[in-house]
């Protein structure tokens, strides 16, 4: 196999952020479409870290910025979450 | 790469793909959620082979975890989804255009990493390494070299609990009934060992993968654990004291970012015969810090009153 080092974690992360990209526009339900962010996210997260590590060692800077990352994602999530929880209450 | 860990990554990157397809778009949204919780814990095997430990603990227990805790909270609260008027057929003829999308956006990325000089910041990492004041490289970014990322980023997760707050009292955590009489007896059992876990981790993440972040995450997951069962916010501490425990790691942060000027450094320019020790009060301000916020944003709201007897 002559594939570049990392071509699998790339042809994932482009995927991943696909099925969000396209979950995040064509989904109706709230609850999916925060699901569909999370997973775009990661999709993200995989690239950064894909290429931090195809050079000759591994660079901490795109890890120290993915857990930063995955923190605010984790906030966006549960604020989104509660704002959803409200919105039903006032729509019943 | 061997042909055997080639094959162990492509497995393991369709299992991620076929359920973040199916977390998205799964019949059902409790499968959805479930499959996404999946999803999560692929994801944190998926960075162990990125050889990146430290995502890894935090995905398993902030990705996988507590975000799985908190869909199936709101996902108890929310009415019974109405079907989805979209036949199948449609739905595969649309997703094509998103496929060829993927697969162009992936050979873009490829050459893109290609061009790339190699290193990255790699090398001047570890060329400051010596003056860091810990010894793992990503503990040494987070909190020295990039401090300000992480103060902004406690700043935002901090933004997120008063933004819920400001909504309301808390919504998600009211369970009425218990749904397994033997949880309060195991929690009791495994809460030491959260707390236990917690401070090791916290001390580990000067030499090793560990941190504030992983450290918060687990006392987090300790304290919703203990709300599951049954327990609840106790009065005395609803008000003061938890807004300062809310505050304590964004106020250490500053204090130190600030007082460090006041030895002629620059704004988070730590000196580095003090650095290890500015660094082991930071972080240990910061996990307690991030445990209690995550712990508030599961609680969805402010803590009330009139619901905060003891079990």
């Amino acid at each position: 196999m002559s594939l570049p080092p990392g071509t699998l974690f790339l042809l994932a992360a482009a995927l991943l952020f696909a099925i969000g990209a396209h979950g995040l526009v064509t989904c109706r339900h709230l609850l999916r479409k925060v699901l569909a962010l999370n997973v775009t996210t990661t999709g993200v997260f995989l690239l950064l870290v894909t290429l931090g590590r195809s050079g000759t060692g591994v660079d901490p800077v795109p890890h120290a910025m993915v857990l930063t990352g995955i923190v605010v994602a984790l906030s966006t999530t549960a604020v989104a979450l509660g704002l959803i929880v409200r919105l039903e209450r006032r729509q019943p | 790469m061997p042909a055997v860990e080639m094959l162990f990554d492509a497995l393991l990157l369709l299992c991620m793909v076929v359920l973040a397809w199916q977390g998205v778009h799964a019949r059902n949204m409790f499968r959805a959620v479930v499959s996404f919780m999946m999803f999560g814990l692929l994801t944190a095997v998926a960075w162990v082979r990125l050889e990146a430990p430290d995502i890894a603990l935090a995905e398993a227990s902030l990705g996988a975890g507590l975000t799985g805790v908190l869909l199936l909270a709101t996902l108890g609260r929310l009415a019974p989804e109405r079907r989805r008027p979209r036949p199948r057929q449609a739905m595969t003829l649309t997703v094509l255009p998103w496929l060829a999308l993927g697969l162009a956006g992936t050979w873009v990325l490829l050459a893109v990493t290609l061009a790339l000089p190699a290193p990255g910041l790699g090398e001047a990492v570890f060329a400051a390494m010596p003056e860091a004041g810990v010894d793992s490289p990503v503990t040494a970014v987070l909190l020295n070299f990039r401090a300000w990322d992480t103060l902004l980023e406690i700043a935002v997760m901090l933004l997120a609990v008063i933004g819920l707050w400001s909504l309301g009292q808390d919504v998600l955590a009211s369970p009425s009934t218990l749904p397994a009489p033997s949880l309060p007896a195991l929690v009791r059992l495994l809460f030491p060992l959260f707390l236990l876990s917690t401070f090791y981790l916290l001390w580990r993440g000067g030499h090793g993968p560990g941190g504030a972040f992983p450290a918060g995450a687990l006392l987090a997951a300790g304290l919703v654990l203990a709300l599951l069962a049954g327990a609840r916010v106790p009065r005395r501490m609803t008000g003061a004291p938890m807004r300062w425990a809310l505050g304590a790691g964004l106020l250490t942060f500053l204090i130190v970012a600030v007082g460090v000027m006041g030895y002629g450094e620059a704004f988070f320019a730590y000196p580095p015969e003090h650095a290890s020790l500015l660094i082991a009060v930071v972080e240990i301000a910061a996990g307690l810090s991030i445990g209690v916020m995550l712990t508030a944003l599961f609680l969805g709201g402010e803590p009330t009153d009139s619901r905060s007897e003891r079990r």
